[in-house]
C-alpha cells in the first residue's frame, strides 16, 4: 500500500510539474478517444431513437399494405386506376394467427406537396381523428389531423422547410399545416420504404376525408394497415410468410394480396443514412487511435531523455528498478484514463450534432446511449497506447545504470555510416538534416508512419468522396443527396481531427529532435553553420520523413478504402500530388518554428551546460 | 584562395575595447567580463589564467563570437565583429576561428575523420578535399591508425587531438582553447602540450584559456583574471617554446 501511495505521489508531482506535455498528451489521446467514442456510438445510433419512437407511438410489429395497380390503358393515359383498391387481403391479416391488434385499413393516396415554392412527392395517409391503438404518430409539434389540417412526418416537414402554421397544397388544394409528429410505421424521409411499390415520398396524414378528397373519384390508390403481433420478434418471419417475393420485392400486378414489412427492417432502413458516417468515423478513430499512439511514444520518448537524472536520483534513494518502471508507466496511464473519460464524453456529447438525419425519430433530441462495451472497447484501448508506449523506454530508464543516469548522460546517438557519407555531398542543411535524423531512427520511423496514417486518411476520403459521387445515381433523389451531404459532413470532421493530430506530432516530433540535437546543432554552429543552416537542417529532418510518409500514405489510402469500402476507387493523379506537396509543405511550415527556436539558442550555454 | 586571405591582416589579430558581458538584472546581476582591453598579434600564444567562475570562458566566447558583448568592441583582423549578423558571425568562425573545448565536443556518431573533415565540409569544400585535409591533420596529431574509430573508443588525449585537428581544420587565424587540458590526466596533458607546441612554431594565433598555472607558463604572455577584469599581465621570456612540455614540469 505504502509502495502504490510513493509511486502514486511521485507521479503525480512529476506531472504538476511539467504540465504543458501532460496536458498535451492528454490533447492527443482525447482527440482519439473522442472520435473512435463517435465512431462507437455513431454505429448504434438509430437503434435507440427508433425503439422509443417504437414505443411512443404503439409502432406497429408489421406494417401491411395494397394497393390499385392501373391497366395497361390507364399507365399508358397516365389516369389513376379505376378499379378499386380490394381490401380483402389486408382484413384477412387482422385475424391472422398471432396479431394482437390493429390499426387501419387506412387510405393512401399519392399526392404532390407544394410547399415555399418547392414541390415534392407524398404518400397521404387518411387517418381518424381519434387515437388508434396501433401506431399513433407522436406530435412533436402542432396538433393532430382535422378536416383542412395536414401533419407532416417530423424529416419529411424539416426537409421541405415546413412547420405548425404554414399552408402548403396537396395536388393543388390549400391546407394548413397544423402539426410536425414521428412515427416508426415507416422510415423516416428521405428513406426509401418499399411496401407495395418502393416510393421516397414523405408521409403526411390528413383525416381520410381530405385524403380521398385529392383523387378525382375520391377512390385510394391503395390501403395501409398496422399490426401488432403477440411475439414482436417474430415480425420478420411473419411477414415473409405472407410476402410471395419477400419484403419490399412487393406482389404482382393486379394482386389484392397484401406486401408486409417487420418492424425490424423499418429500424434497418432508419439507419441508412447514418450507416456511412459511422463507418468513416470508426475507421478515424482507429486512425487517430494508431496517431495517438505516435504522439504518446515521442512523448513519453522525449520526457524519458529529460528524466534521465530524475530516474538516476529515485535509484540513488533507494528506488527498485521495479518503483521506476510503475512510477513512468503510472503518469501516462493516468493521463491516458483521464483522456479516456474526456472522450468519451465528448463523443458521447458530439454525437447528436452528427445524427440529425434521424430527425424523424423521437430519440434525437437525447444523446444516444453509452453502451458498456463501447466505454470498455475505448479505455481498454487507451489504456493499450499508454502501455505500449511508455512501457519500453520505462523499462530502459529503470534499467539504466545509476552513475550514467546522475550524470545525465544522454542516450547515445545511432551512426548510419552509408547516411553520413551520403550526406557529405549534399548541400549543409541537407547534411546537418540526415545527419540529425539518421541519430534517432525511432523517432524518423514515428514521424513517418504519423504522416503515412494522416495521408492513408485523406486519400481514402478522396477516394470515399469520388465513390459516392458515383453512388448518386439521381441527382435528383434526396435520399442520395441527404446520404451525400450526410457523409460530406462527417468526412471533413475526420480528415481535419486526422491532419490537427499529424500536425501535433509532428511539432512534438521537431521539438524532441531540436532538443535532442541541441548539442550537436551548437557544435555545428561554433564550427560554423548558420542558424539558418541549421534550423533548416531540423527542419529537413522532419520534411524528409514527412515526404517518405505521404508516399506511402497514398497505396495506404487506396487499400484502406478498398478494404472498408468494399471498392477500389483511386483519386486522380492530381489530387495525389496536391496530397503529397500540400504534406510536405505543411510539414515545413509546421516545424519552421520549432526548428527555428532550435536553431537559434545559445551556443555558449549549451556548449558551457555540458560541462556542468 | 584561402578564405582568411580576404581578411585584411592590419595590426593585431584579436582586439577587444571596452569590452563588458552581464548576465542577470538589478541584484541578481552578474558582471562576467568587465572593461576587457585585449591585443593578441598574429603567431602570438596568449595564455588568459584565473580562477573558475573568473569570466575567462565568456571572454573567449565573446572572441569567437558565440556570446554578444553587453558593452565594447571585439575585432578580428581588423574588422569588428561584434555587431555582425549570427550568420556573418557563423560564416566568419568557419574561416577564422577554430574551437578546442574542454569537453572535447565531437560528435559521437562520427568517426575521428568525420570529425575533422566536418568543418570542412560546412565550408563548402568538396567531400574528397574535406577528407584529404582531415587525413593530413589526424596524422600531424598522430592519429592516423585511429582515423576510423568512434570518440567513445578513443582516450580522453586522442580526443582532444582529434578536436584540435578539428580546430585547424580550415586553417583559422586563431584558436581559441578553452582548458584544453582542463579534463586530461597527465599525460594526455602532455600529448595536447606538445600538439599546441607544434602548432605555435607553425605560426598559429593561439589563446588558451586555463586554471592551470602549468599551461599558463608556456605561452609568450599571459593575463591573470578575476572577477571578470584583467588584474595582472606577464610576458613570459623563457625563450623559444621547444621546451614547453619541461616548462611545464611534464616532461616524461
Amino acid at each position: 500500500m505504502s509502495r502504490a501511495l510513493l509511486v502514486f505521489r511521485l507521479a503525480s508531482r512529476d506531472l504538476r510539474r511539467r504540465p504543458v506535455e501532460a496536458v498535451l498528451l492528454l490533447l492527443a489521446i482525447t482527440g482519439a478517444t473522442t472520435v473512435l467514442t463517435l465512431g462507437l456510438v455513431l454505429h448504434g445510433v438509430t437503434k435507440g431513437p427508433y425503439e422509443s419512437t417504437r414505443e411512443a407511438t404503439a409502432g406497429p410489429d408489421v406494417v401491411a399494405n395494397v394497393i390499385s395497380e392501373p391497366t395497361e390503358r390507364e399507365r399508358a393515359e397516365r389516369r389513376p386506376p379505376a378499379t378499386p383498391v380490394d381490401s380483402a387481403g389486408l382484413e384477412a391479416l387482422t385475424d391472422a394467427p398471432g396479431v394482437v391488434n390493429h390499426s387501419g385499413p387506412y387510405p393512401l393516396v399519392l399526392a404532390s406537396v407544394g410547399a415555399n415554392g418547392h414541390t415534392a412527392e407524398a404518400q397521404v395517409q387518411g387517418r381518424d381523428a381519434t387515437p388508434a391503438l396501433v401506431d399513433q404518430p407522436k406530435l412533436t409539434e402542432g396538433r393532430w389531423v382535422r378536416d383542412g389540417g395536414a401533419v407532416f412526418e417530423a424529416a419529411f416537414a424539416t426537409a421541405i422547410g415546413v412547420g405548425a402554421g404554414d399552408s402548403i397544397t396537396l395536388n393543388g388544394r390549400s391546407f394548413q399545416v397544423v402539426g410536425v409528429a414521428v412515427s416508426a410505421a415507416l422510415a423516416p424521409y428521405p428513406v426509401v420504404s418499399c411496401l407495395s411499390f418502393c416510393s421516397q415520398s414523405g408521409v403526411v396524414w390528413l383525416t381520410r376525408g381530405d385524403a380521398l378528397s385529392l383523387t378525382p373519384r375520391r377512390r385510394a390508390a391503395g390501403l395501409i394497415l398496422n399490426l401488432k403481433l403477440a411475439n414482436p420478434a417474430a415480425a420478420p418471419a411473419f411477414a415473409a410468410a405472407r410476402n410471395p417475393k419477400g419484403p419490399g420485392q412487393g406482389a404482382p400486378p393486379g394482386s389484392t394480396q397484401p406486401t408486409l414489412l417487420a418492424w425490424q427492417d423499418v429500424r434497418e432502413e432508419s439507419a441508412d443514412l447514418v450507416r456511412n458516417q459511422a463507418e468513416v468515423l470508426r475507421t478515424g478513430g482507429w486512425l487517430l487511435v494508431l496517431l495517438a499512439l505516435a504522439s504518446v511514444a515521442v512523448l513519453v520518448g522525449g520526457r524519458m531523455a529529460d528524466q534521465t537524472r530524475r530516474v538516476g536520483l529515485l535509484k540513488a534513494v533507494g528506488g527498485t528498478p521495479s518503483v521506476v518502471a510503475a512510477v513512468l508507466l503510472a503518469e501516462y496511464v493516468v493521463v491516458a484514463l483521464i483522456a479516456a473519460a474526456v472522450g468519451l464524453a465528448a463523443g458521447w456529447l458530439a454525437a447528436p450534432l452528427l445524427i440529425d438525419p434521424s430527425a424523424g425519430l423521437v430519440g434525437r433530441a437525447g444523446a444516444p446511449a453509452l453502451t458498456i462495451s463501447t466505454v470498455g472497447l475505448v479505455t481498454a484501448v487507451t489504456f493499450g497506447v499508454a502501455v505500449a508506449a511508455t512501457v519500453v523506454p520505462a523499462v530502459r530508464a529503470a534499467r539504466t545504470s545509476t552513475v550514467l543516469a546522475l550524470a545525465d548522460s544522454a542516450r547515445a546517438p545511432r551512426r548510419t555510416p552509408w547516411l553520413i557519407a551520403l550526406s557529405a555531398r549534399l548541400p549543409v542543411p541537407l547534411l546537418l538534416g540526415l545527419r540529425v535524423a539518421a541519430r534517432r531512427p525511432r523517432r524518423i520511423v514515428l514521424a513517418t508512419a504519423s504522416i503515412a496514417i494522416t495521408v492513408s486518411g485523406i486519400v481514402a476520403a478522396l477516394a470515399a468522396h469520388l465513390d459516392l459521387a458515383a453512388d448518386v445515381v439521381d441527382p435528383s433523389s434526396p435520399l442520395d443527396i441527404t446520404k451525400a451531404d450526410r457523409f460530406n459532413e462527417v468526412l471533413p470532421v475526420i480528415t481535419i481531427t486526422l491532419a490537427a493530430l499529424a500536425a501535433v506530432n509532428a511539432i512534438f516530433i521537431t521539438w524532441a529532435t531540436a532538443l535532442d540535437a541541441r548539442h550537436s546543432s551548437a557544435l555545428a554552429r561554433a564550427l560554423g553553420a548558420t542558424p539558418q543552416q541549421v534550423s533548416a537542417g531540423l527542419s529537413a529532418a522532419q520534411v524528409l520523413p514527412a515526404l517518405v510518409g505521404a508516399i506511402l500514405g497514398i497505396p495506404g489510402g487506396i487499400a484502406l478504402f478498398a478494404a472498408v469500402g468494399d471498392s477500389m476507387t483511386v483519386p486522380p493523379l492530381w489530387q495525389l500530388l496536391a496530397v503529397v506537396a500540400g504534406t510536405v509543405l505543411v510539414a515545413a511550415a509546421l516545424t519552421a518554428i520549432p526548428a527555428r527556436i532550435g536553431g537559434r539558442r545559445s551556443v555558449a550555454e549549451i556548449l558551457q551546460s555540458e560541462l556542468a | 584562395m584561402n578564405a582568411n586571405e580576404s581578411l585584411p591582416r592590419v595590426g593585431p589579430v584579436l582586439r577587444t575595447s571596452g569590452l563588458e558581458k552581464e548576465y542577470g538584472h538589478g541584484e541578481g546581476l552578474v558582471r562576467a567580463v568587465d572593461a576587457v582591453e585585449l591585443e593578441v598579434a598574429s603567431g602570438e600564444t596568449l595564455a588568459v589564467m584565473g580562477p573558475s567562475g573568473c569570466g575567462k570562458s565568456t571572454l573567449l566566447h565573446l572572441l569567437g563570437g558565440l556570446e554578444r558583448p553587453t558593452a565594447g568592441e571585439v575585432w578580428l583582423a581588423g574588422r569588428r565583429i561584434d555587431e555582425l549578423s549570427e550568420k556573418a558571425l557563423a560564416r566568419l568562425r568557419r574561416h577564422a576561428i577554430g574551437f578546442v573545448f574542454q569537453a572535447f565536443h565531437l560528435m559521437d556518431e562520427l568517426t575521428a575523420a568525420e570529425n575533422v573533415e566536418l568543418p570542412a565540409l560546412l565550408a563548402g569544400r568538396s567531400p574528397r578535399a574535406a577528407r584529404r585535409r582531415a587525413a593530413e591533420l589526424l596524422e600531424e596529431v598522430g592519429l592516423t591508425d585511429r582515423k576510423e574509430h568512434l570518440p567513445s573508443a578513443l582516450s580522453g588525449g586522442q580526443r582532444q587531438r582529434v578536436a584540435i585537428a578539428r580546430a585547424l581544420s580550415n586553417d583559422p587565424l586563431v584558436v581559441l582553447a578553452d582548458e584544453p587540458t582542463g579534463n586530461l590526466d597527465s599525460a594526455a596533458t602532455l600529448d595536447v602540450l606538445r600538439l599546441l607546441e607544434s602548432l605555435r612554431s607553425t605560426g598559429q594565433t593561439l589563446l588558451i584559456v586555463t586554471h592551470d598555472a602549468r599551461i599558463a607558463a608556456t605561452a609568450d604572455r599571459l593575463i591573470s583574471m578575476r572577477d571578470g577584469t584583467f588584474v595582472e599581465e606577464t610576458r613570459l621570456t623563457h625563450g623559444p617554446t621547444g621546451r614547453l612540455a619541461e616548462l611545464a614540469g611534464l616532461e616524461r
